[in-house]
């Protein structure tokens, strides 16, 4: 369940976020995803190398596109493309580089980079899902704490719990690096918006995967979901 | 029998293609939604109206794009291009997914709305980003060919419409190509969209080719390239007559002309703001767009004394 076609495992990531940086250590932008990616690819998402195109494939969009080491290293683990494209990232002639790139990088659904793009394009994604019948695929976006500050996350909150996107999940890693914070937690921003909620531990892979997972087994899918994984603060 | 305006033409033919294409999708937020109650009522799923929200209505564009759809999204031109030109950029274009953005309000439909609800620079804003159509219709009866041929496309569109409008439609106009009107020695005027009327008045009795634009986004270069042919005479003089800021379409002309001399008056909107209310006319008169302002500023390029006066 836990290794990939390739063979590779969460205990292999460290090596090949070390291959992008050529660093031990890593920053905290780079593994504040780590746990929350491989939980998705491996447990979570029915997407893999060989359906990438395939139209009834679960989308999985990450936002925030800063730090993407965690993400490129993940999808090589998972095979959607060789490990020996990790050592270039960065490089002229790379597909992978500081913000992923959709149009370069196989099984990469979105552009992103430019904070507050993700969600709304994730809503758009599920309403298309939705218009062409196609019922069992689930858009999930990831978003950062203080990527919410941009407005444009709140339309998407507000429109999308109104119209009860019920294939739509936010996953908000939340590191407490929103400058001014989310006083009453974040979860509350979607719930007043008829989001369903859970707020777990982002490094409990257990617990990520049962809140990841909750709207699939939920009989009732009439209200888009968010998930809020705390991780270590950034400053903290 | 009236014409029904651009914008009551749009709403039909949008919605005889959500009718005829399960691929169509209107996207709209607030603006126009009581002409598509119909159209809603039978595609509830393609008819989308996300609110006061013009962001997300131009990023649900894009993620109706990745999914496959081909989506109309419409508002007022400075909330669909400027107050979403971020969206349009990276939503769009950067996630190579393409959409038609369909505006009303054109550069100053609403004079006495103000600055809010005007946007001459919204032809300018789309022509930063790579591979765009973009429309300009002069008559509503040029809408419905525009429409469908921009979403049958595969790239993304942008149609401007307006209240305003030429007295009578040019159907040829509508397949990309400078449509002929007029053909004359002395120089070459590009007119562009509702400007047609107004230059015609303007240079009733100069000795000038009139060429009509409906479509300036790809310019037709080689049309360009085929007037300036029959009338040089040494030096190519061309006036081009845009409805939006003045000089959106002079790299154009400099390119089809790139190994010509000519001289060039690219006359438009100012980028004055006027503060001032009124009607379009009084507007039209104020940047000089009306046919006496156009015919002062056109013999005056054409140095009175070479231009003939029938």
């Amino acid at each position: 369940m836990t290794t990939s076609e390739l063979g590779l495992d969460y205990a292999d990531l460290p090596r090949l976020l070390t291959m992008m940086t050529g660093d031990e250590k890593h920053d905290a932008s780079a593994t504040s995803t780590l746990d929350v990616l491989w939980v998705l690819y491996d447990r979570v998402l029915r997407v893999s190398p060989a359906t990438i195109d395939d139209p009834t494939r679960d989308r999985f969009l990450l936002s925030k596109g800063h730090g993407p080491m965690a993400y490129y290293a993940v999808l090589a683990a998972k095979g959607f493309f060789p490990t020996e494209w990790l050592p270039r990232f960065g490089a002229l002639d790379s597909a992978l580089g500081y913000h992923p790139d959709r149009v370069l990088i196989p099984g990469v659904e979105i552009s992103s980079g430019s904070l507050g793009h993700g969600l709304p394009l994730g809503v758009g994604m599920a309403l298309g899902l939705r218009a062409q019948g196609l019922t069992s695929p689930r858009v999930v976006v990831l978003v950062g704490d203080a990527e919410l500050d941009e407005g444009t996350n709140h339309e998407a909150i507000a429109y999308a719990g109104a119209v009860g996107l019920g294939n739509l999940t936010t996953v908000v890693v939340d590191n407490q690096s929103a400058t001014h914070g989310w006083p009453g937690g974040i979860a509350s921003r979607f719930s007043v918006n008829g989001w369903t909620t859970a707020t777990v531990d982002g490094r409990d892979h257990d617990a990520l995967e049962d809140a990841l997972l909750a709207p699939v087994t939920s009989a009732d899918r009439r209200q888009p979901h968010v998930v809020v994984a705390v991780v270590e603060p950034k400053f903290g | 029998m009236t014409t029904p305006d651009m914008r009551t033409t749009f709403a039909a033919v949008a919605s005889e293609l959500l009718d005829a294409d399960r691929r169509v999708a209107v996207v709209l937020a607030d603006i126009s939604t009581d002409r598509f109650e119909d159209a809603a009522r039978r595609h509830p799923d393609r008819v989308i109206n996300v609110g006061i929200r013009e962001p997300l209505m131009v990023s649900v564009a894009g993620g109706l794009a990745l999914t496959g759809m081909r989506p109309i999204a419409h508002s007022y031109a400075p909330f669909l291009i400027e107050r979403s030109f971020e969206q349009i950029k990276l939503d769009l274009s950067h996630q190579d997914a393409s959409a038609v953005l369909v505006s009303v309000g054109a550069s100053y439909d609403w004079t006495e709305g103000g600055r809010t609800h005007q946007a001459p620079g919204d032809v300018a804003l789309i022509d930063t980003l790579p591979g765009w159509a973009i429309h300009v219709p002069g008559h509503a009866d040029e809408v419905a060919e525009l429409l469908r041929s921009a979403v049958r496309d595969s790239r993304s569109a942008y149609i401007r419409l307006s209240t305003r409008s030429n007295a009578e439609a040019r159907p040829a106009a509508t397949s990309g190509a400078l449509d002929v009107v007029r053909r004359g020695e002395r120089a070459v005027v590009v007119a562009v969209g509702p400007m047609l009327d107004p230059v015609l008045r303007a240079t009733a009795d100069l000795d000038v080719s009139v060429a009509y634009a409906a479509t300036v986004r790809p310019f037709d270069l080689a049309g360009l390239r085929q007037l300036a042919e029959v009338t040089a005479r040494g030096v190519v003089d061309v006036v081009l007559v845009e409805p939006y800021l003045a000089g959106t379409s002079s790299r154009l002309v400099a390119e089809a002309l790139v190994d010509r001399p000519h001289r060039l008056l690219p006359l438009g909107v100012g980028r004055i703001e006027l503060r001032r209310y009124g009607t379009p006319e009084d507007h039209d008169a104020l940047y000089g767009l009306d046919p006496a302002g156009l015919r002062r500023s056109i013999v005056d390029f054409l140095d009175g004394s070479s231009v003939q006066v029938a």
